[in-house]
């Protein structure tokens, strides 16, 4: 890999690299789990202990539990592993991206009809961002 | 012998799927986005394509972080329709072409492209919302299908030339096949969008027309995109635009278009849709 990560000037973006996909490796397999009916209804009945039986990093488990959405993803979370909570909870992607963004659904879903976040003034780190809830 | 008659480029966005399955496509939100594949669906009804080859990429489904590969190609006669975390999609098992698609592993491995063979695999709304919009709902699909996933979750994805020659081998690997077959190939995923973090919602209608353009006009420009581009521009699940390189590569040299069709939103995603036949193309 490149040392420099060119990406990382990307607002409000995390590009799941190999640093963060070997932080997230435990996060993210645990969610992969939960794609079998059974350990969602062992998970919904007592999260603790479920989590109890995967190797997750204090912050990433109190994530987990907050459903800390932009928590989980700092600590190695990918989004289409982490959408697998969402799920679970009975959650809509849109619900999940609204609630990244800092928006409620309603804003999130009125951004998105009128055309979605513009890319203009949110490409660079080195600009100023605009659009519904900022980056 | 068998060959490439058209190449489609398409979205495969999982709202889709769920509106389908739920019969809320009549819904005011959907009307103009299933509108606008009515055409392709009585064009695809005249063509009547024996196989599709489908570039899509499973979405942390039958691949997990355990097993990464890059390009992973169908071989099974058939394919389940995948539990991505509220039960597999209603829609009919795909199956499969594994002569042709054994066909193509061989070939395209002998060119240098070291792909993974899959004997099973599950298949998610990657490949499944492609399929619905193409066919809409009938019994079973009307094509065999052989999946082509790319990996686009794990950072690095291929890159665009990488792709597009990838593309080039498989047009070969077709064309070297005995049976007289009607092979389309699609490129699924994008157009621009952003599902996580502070700037999901991202919609670039600018880099997305560009790109639809470029698919003729400049192939080889476009395939030499790097991927920062993609994510600052496109969103970072709009990287997935990289598999449609694979099914231009597929059509040749030049390519013309037949039609496109592009549509904001469906759910987070600018949704883009383009037909494409390679110049070489002639009516039997």
């Amino acid at each position: 890999m490149p040392a420099e990560k060119d990406y990382d000037d990307v607002p409000g973006t995390t590009v799941f690299d190999a640093e963060r996909s070997r932080a997230g490796y435990h996060l993210n397999q645990f969610c992969m789990s939960l794609m079998k009916a059974e350990n969602r209804e062992r998970f919904k009945a007592g999260e603790e202990a479920y989590l109890d039986g995967w190797k997750l990093t204090p912050a990433q488990r109190a994530a987990v539990l907050a459903r800390d959405y932009n928590a989980m993803i700092a600590n190695g979370g990918n989004i289409y592993f982490l959408s697998k909570i969402g799920a679970t909870d009975g959650k809509s992607f849109q619900y999940l991206a609204a609630l990244m963004t800092g928006t409620t659904q309603e804003e999130y879903a009125a951004m998105m009809l009128a055309g979605g976040r513009p890319a203009a003034g949110n490409t660079s780190k080195k600009a100023p961002p605009t659009g519904a809830g900022g980056a | 012998m068998a060959r490439i008659t058209a190449g489609i480029g398409c979205s495969h966005v999982p709202a889709i799927g769920a509106a389908l399955d739920n019969a809320r496509d009549t819904d005011p939100y959907w009307v103009p986005l299933f509108a606008g594949f009515d055409r392709t669906k009585a064009w695809m009804a005249q063509e009547k394509p024996d196989v599709v080859i489908l570039v899509y990429n499973d979405h942390a489904t039958s691949f997990s972080l355990e097993m990464i590969p890059t390009f992973a190609l169908g071989t099974a006669e058939e394919f389940e329709p995948a539990d991505e975390g509220w039960g597999p999609r209603r829609v009919p098992v795909v199956q499969g072409a594994p002569d042709l698609a054994w066909h193509i592993a061989q070939s395209v491995i002998l060119d240098e492209f070291d792909i993974t063979i899959c004997n099973k695999l599950d298949v998610d709304h990657g490949l499944t919302v492609p399929m619905s919009l193409m066919f809409g709902q009938p019994e079973a699909w009307p094509v065999r299908v052989i999946p082509l996933a790319v990996n686009v979750v794990q950072y690095p994805p291929p890159t665009g030339n990488r792709c597009l020659n990838f593309g080039r081998a498989i047009r070969r690997a077709v064309e070297s096949f005995p049976e007289g077959l009607n092979v389309q190939i699609w490129g699924t995923g994008g157009m621009s969008h952003q599902l996580q973090g502070p700037r999901a919602g991202l919609i670039n209608r600018e880099f997305d027309t560009a790109f639809l353009d470029r698919l003729t006009s400049d192939p080889i420009g476009l395939s030499r995109m790097p991927h920062i581009d993609y994510i600052r521009q496109a969103g970072s699940e709009g990287i997935e635009l990289v598999m449609w390189l694979i099914m231009r590569g597929a059509l040749g040299e030049e390519a013309r278009e037949l039609f496109r069709f592009y549509h904001v939103p469906a759910s987070n995603t600018a949704v883009g849709h383009i037909v494409l036949r390679p110049a070489d193309f002639v009516e039997d």
